[in-house]
């Protein structure tokens, strides 16, 4: 209980520490493009990834669906996953939370005797990134799908009037 | 041995700070699925380019010419002769940076040699070394480098990260015009051999058979009888037009996506239900079957090879004007370079509609009509018999295609017969930072929609997506209209991708939906056999109901 009132009253250092050191990940003058504009169409890549963040934050705080917290996380893996990223440097992102929340709530941990709590919460981020892995894979098959897609829209008139379905005959 | 990495360490931005490299000692990173093969020597025989050669992008030796820097250098000097501007983009540039956060690329892919600024500054610094005193003297310290083999990979890889939009020269202060760098630059690489396969091949087979897809002449005729086919089973009226007609007033030239590929066949269906509505006396071609211009994308020498066909097709079928299809490039090509090359076209006349009598003023020059502007002016003049409840079942956000929009200023005429085919309310806009001259990028222009660019491209068309995504989500849109067979093409991965819920449509395909005629079949379905709203069954069952 505890832990969870703490997460909600310091939810804007946290997260705003946590979209920072994603940012980081990016070279010195990309970083400080996504920090700086604000404007959602302008750049979209640091709006849609602070929406995602702020969506897992609140997959913490409160119990939500599954598609819900794997929709939070596509927001912000889909774009990682295309972008100049291994796997694991497209994933990282979700374990950084464990530091700054360690960081930022430091004294409450000691002086409240929260190892427990704070346990389960880590376990949860855990359970988040492994959750990651799956919608990453996704992303990448869809890649393969929607180039196998375009190969066969390239002469889909074509195919439509020989009578032919990428199944069989019409 | 290392420890193993703890997830931050994984991230070179927190686990470090990487040295403050100058962007010149950044080398790129030939990551598959973010370039382009390059061009297999077959194509490059087939249209004598010079330097054929089996590449392969990931090995050390690109197979360049033993002069390689010589042609280079000559190439440079002789287009710095021959283009002012390019002399001028190169010394004006004050690196204010207006343009640096404007390109699609950048905010796709958050690598900063996609800024305009430094894709520019790729080229430039060559120049400065080279053509410039001081920085001959002084070098790096004046923003200039050697021409080495590392600077020919890195502009192979940021110039195909360019799609010619133009939509930093918007913003930049003295309209410095990257699309023209990028394609100077492409220029050279192409002179030394380096050309990418997805658009050389298309150059090669249109230039061989017709069209970029490969297709002869017959399979041209073959899908524009089944196109008619399509358009009689489905609204009764035969629409089958003439091919290679002479005599005929109009010569009509489309890009071959529109007969090949759908959703840009129900596009060709539409062009073909208009004309039959007013009686047009039109003709294709199957010598002038490809509009699109793949030859542009490698250099301005392809570009006119490749465009000669459309007016030695009128000119040996003795039309009086030609029409454009739905096309972007195309459209680039023919107003802007089509005179420069081949006028004055003496033997066409300034192109007059037949139906409303509308002299086209802007095109009596190239004696070149687009399709959007022909058709704004039959409805402006109330010649369209039009039900737009046809188009009930689609909710359209409009896409600016870079050529139509930002380089001709087709702006009003594709929203002036949207509004008219469409119910009221059924158009939203993308907000306005992201349309009509500021509009995004599909990404997958000039000539690098290849399937092995498809990360890339995604990156590239992230901008244009995420507006799309909110009038999507906002209002409920489900078709992204667009004049471009570019875009006919490739904003249907772009949106499975981003936000599959949307289709994409050309604009003549909702005025073949809405055009009624006189003695034709009770329409239930759209061109794509999908029901309408409040029609055929549907209809009767809720007007049933109702009594
Ligand atoms: S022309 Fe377009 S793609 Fe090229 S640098 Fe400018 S904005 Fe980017
Ligand atoms: S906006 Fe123009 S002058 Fe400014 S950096 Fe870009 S190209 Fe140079």
């Amino acid at each position: 209980m505890q832990i969870a009132t703490l997460l909600s009253q310091k939810k804007a250092a946290i997260l705003g520490r946590w979209l920072s050191m994603i940012y980081e990940s990016y070279p010195p003058e990309t970083a400080i493009f996504l920090r700086k504009e604000k404007n959602r169409f302008d750049n979209p890549a640091g709006y849609r990834i602070s929406e995602g963040l702020e969506g897992l934050y609140g997959t913490l705080l409160q119990e939500m669906e599954r598609d819900q917290v794997m929709a939070c996380l596509d927001e912000i893996i889909r774009i990682r996953a295309l972008q100049n990223f291994t796997p694991s440097q497209a994933l990282a992102f979700i374990f950084l939370l464990k530091i700054v929340i360690r960081q930022e709530l430091a004294e409450e941990i000691q002086k409240e005797n929260l190892a427990a709590e704070i346990l389960d919460l880590e376990s949860r981020i855990d359970g988040l990134a492994l959750l990651g892995f799956d919608v990453y894979t996704k992303r990448r098959e869809k890649i393969y799908e929607i180039k196998a897609n375009e190969a066969k829209r390239r002469v889909s008139g074509l195919m439509r009037k020989t009578g032919l379905t990428e199944d069989g005959l019409l | 041995m290392a420890k193993t990495p703890t997830p931050a360490e994984l991230l070179p931005g927190l686990s470090y700070k990487p040295p403050e490299k100058g962007w010149m000692d950044v080398k790129p990173d030939f990551r598959p699925g973010t370039y382009c093969n390059p061009a297999a020597p077959k194509w490059m025989e087939w249209i004598n380019y010079p330097y054929p050669a089996a590449r392969s992008i990931p090995e050390d030796n690109w197979e360049l010419p033993k002069d390689w820097k010589e042609i280079v250098l000559q190439g440079m000097e002789d287009r710095l002769q021959r283009f002012r501007s390019l002399k001028v983009f190169f010394d004006i540039c004050v690196r204010c940076g207006a343009c640096a956060d404007k390109c699609h690329f950048f905010l796709g892919t958050g690598d900063p040699k996609n800024m305009p600024v430094l894709r520019a500054e790729l080229l430039r610094s060559v120049y400065r070394r080279y053509f410039k005193t001081i920085g001959r003297v002084l070098g790096e310290i004046a923003g200039a480098r050697d021409l080495t083999e590392d600077v020919i990979k890195e502009w192979f890889f940021y110039l195909y990260q360019c799609t010619i939009c133009r939509r930093c020269s918007l913003f930049c202060p003295y309209g410095i015009d990257m699309a023209e760098m990028t394609l100077l630059g492409r220029e050279l690489l192409a002179s030394v051999g380096l050309n990418i396969d997805w658009a050389m091949a298309s150059v090669a087979q249109c230039y061989d058979k017709g069209s970029h897809i490969g297709a002869p002449p017959q399979a041209f005729k073959d899908m524009v009888d089944f196109l008619a086919e399509e358009n009689e089973r489905i609204t009764g009226i035969n629409t089958m037009p003439s091919i290679n007609r002479k005599g005929a007033e109009v010569l009509f030239v489309m890009p071959s996506g529109d007969y090949f590929a759908d959703p840009g066949t129900f596009t060709m269906m539409g062009y073909m239900l208009l004309f039959e509505h007013i009686g047009l006396d039109y003709t294709l071609s199957t010598y002038a079957a490809e509009g699109g211009n793949f030859g542009w994308f490698i250099s301005h020498e392809m570009g006119k090879r490749l465009n000669a066909k459309i007016y030695a097709e009128a000119k040996r079928l003795g039309v009086k004007w030609i029409l454009g299809g739905e096309c972007g490039h195309m459209w680039r090509v023919c107003n802007q370079y089509m005179s420069t090359w081949w006028g004055p076209v003496d033997f066409l006349e300034k192109p007059v509609s037949p139906i409303t009598g509308t002299k086209f003023e802007n095109a009596s020059v190239h004696k070149m009509v687009h399709i959007s502007e022909f058709t704004a002016d039959l409805i402006h003049h109330n010649k369209l018999n039009l039900d737009p409840q046809r188009n009930a079942h689609i909710k359209l956000t409009f896409h600016d295609s870079c050529n139509t929009a930002r380089g001709m200023g087709i702006l009003e005429e594709p929203r002036y017969i949207i509004n008219n085919v469409l119910p009221e309310g059924n158009f939203v806009e993308m907000p306005p930072n992201t349309i009509r001259e500021k509009a995004f990028c599909c990404g997958s222009s000039s000539g690098i929609n290849a399937n092995e660019n498809m990360e890339l491209r995604m990156q590239g068309g992230f901008p244009r997506a995420n507006a799309v995504r909110f009038v999507h989500e906002k209002y409920g849109v489900n078709h992204l209209g667009c004049i471009c067979a570019l875009d006919r093409a490739t904003l249907p991965t772009l949106l499975e991708y981003w936000v599959p819920q949307v289709e994409i449509t050309g604009i003549s395909e909702l005025v073949g939906n809405a055009l009624i005629f006189p003695d034709e079949l009770e329409r239930t379905t759209d061109l794509r056999d999908r029901d309408l709203v409040g029609f055929g069954e549907l209809a009767e069952e809720a007007g049933e109901e109702e009594e």
